[in-house]
């Protein structure tokens, strides 16, 4: 991150800020206002079973206010609350705002997403949350709402929340966000450290990381380590996000075809960078945001109406 | 788990107008505090759950001397506790009511 040369304040880190900020930061000034709050102490019923301490809000927020004047639903995961996992109740608040957004039909979603997944004390419930979110972005998205995506937290957004990712209408990341299905411990784990090591935080990052998903297309936009960034990129996203239509299912599934011819055989990210026309791309790694961010609009993606 | 509840009388009630405010994060070594606005007077309460057994005592301590020192009459505290040591209980209770304390929402 560049220190401020102009005087300004300088935005506080997305990575380092807690949901509830992160969701409050994001929108115009006071006009954020939260559904189901702490207050409502509506916690998981599952956690005391394992003798697990529990959180008011159930590690999401959930909330509606104002994005440049324009009323928008948000939802923000708490990273550091079990790794900001999808529990009964975290993944019904999530279900519930998505829901409403596809009954209004014309306000955005903004979904920050900080997640490891399913939480594994409540597995079957998770994972029946994470397909009931997954149906309500698709529903939310017909009805007309664009579903925005922001991923720049501590957890990532792996396991279920890689999957719901894959359902919106736009992402946005930042060099900390990682986005994947399977995390690294969990591919070391099922096929043994000569297939992933993931201790290998570098393999880690130009497989999963923020910079390797813009490149090969799987996010939109790569923006700074800031909730001004993150904010710039939402306003941005909602403003020219496809409609959900035959049209850009079509193009998404030539999107992802050609994407599979060009880097199919591919063994490692480097090798996905070149192809994609960087010249050095043993520098990316390095490089900062704005350099990153200059090279990514270079190379870009070919326009189409997909994801 | 363990639950454990505490009321005291404080000095003075809180000041500001705010109804409630949270602070905190359940992480290992953390915890949350969720303040409301919901008592008479000066009454103070402050609830506690947490995974560690046996240290009673160790709260109560925390806790008197939390009010000696915050005054916070007209308060609930409702503590979920993640296994935090005594100095980030402290912090994070006068956290809680500096946040309550302030102005607007």
């Amino acid at each position: 991150m560049n220190p401020p040369t102009d005087g300004r304040r300088q935005s506080p880190s997305w990575y380092e800020s807690a949901a509830r900020d992160r969701a409050r930061l994001l929108l115009d000034a006071g006009t954020f206002a939260e559904f189901l709050g702490p207050e409502a102490r509506e916690m998981s019923p599952h956690l005391g079973i394992f003798d697990l301490p529990r959180q008011f809000d159930d590690g999401i927020v959930v909330g509606h206010g104002k994005l440049a004047g324009t009323p928008v639903f948000v939802a923000a995961q708490e990273g550091r609350f079990m790794g900001g996992a999808f529990g009964e109740v975290h993944g019904a608040k999530l279900v519930g705002l998505l829901r409403a957004a596809r009954d209004v039909a014309t306000m955005p979603v903004l979904i920050l997403f900080d997640t490891g997944g399913v939480r594994l004390q409540e597995a079957n419930v998770g994972e029946l949350a994470i397909g009931e979110v997954m149906r309500a972005v698709i529903e939310a998205r017909r009805a007309g709402a664009k579903v925005i995506g922001l991923v720049g937290g501590r957890a990532g957004c792996y396991g279920g929340g890689g999957l719901i990712a894959g359902t919106c209408s736009a992402l946005a990341v930042s060099e900390h966000g990682r986005i994947a299905v399977s995390g690294p411990e969990v591919i070391e784990t099922n096929r043994g450290v000569e297939e992933f090591d993931s201790k290998d935080r570098s393999l880690v990052w130009r497989t999963m990381g923020g910079k390797h998903r813009r490149l090969l297309g799987g996010a939109e936009l790569f923006v700074d380590d800031t909730i001004d960034a993150f904010r710039a990129a939402a306003i941005a996203l909602i403003e020219r996000a496809p409609a959900f239509d035959l049209a850009m299912l079509k193009a998404e599934q030539a999107r992802l075809a050609e994407r599979l011819k060009r880097f199919g055989k591919c063994a490692d990210g480097l090798d996905v960078w070149k192809q994609a026309g960087v010249d050095d791309p043993a520098k990316v790694p390095g490089m900062p945001a704005d350099e990153f961010i200059a090279l990514a609009r270079r190379i870009g993606e070919g326009r189409h109406d997909a994801r | 788990m363990e639950t454990l509840s505490y009321r005291h009388t404080a000095a003075r009630r809180a000041a500001g107008a705010r109804p409630m405010a949270i602070v905190g994060v359940v992480a290992s070594g953390n915890l949350e505090v969720l303040v409301e606005r919901v008592l008479p007077g000066s009454d103070c309460q402050v609830e506690i759950s947490t995974p560690v057994i046996g240290f009673a005592k160790v709260w109560e301590a925390v806790i008197t001397d939390f009010v000696e020192r915050r005054s916070p009459g007209g308060l609930r505290l409702s503590i979920n506790d993640g296994g935090a040591r005594a100095d980030t209980v402290s912090l994070r209770l006068a956290q809680a009511v500096r946040l309550i304390e302030e102005d607007g929402r």
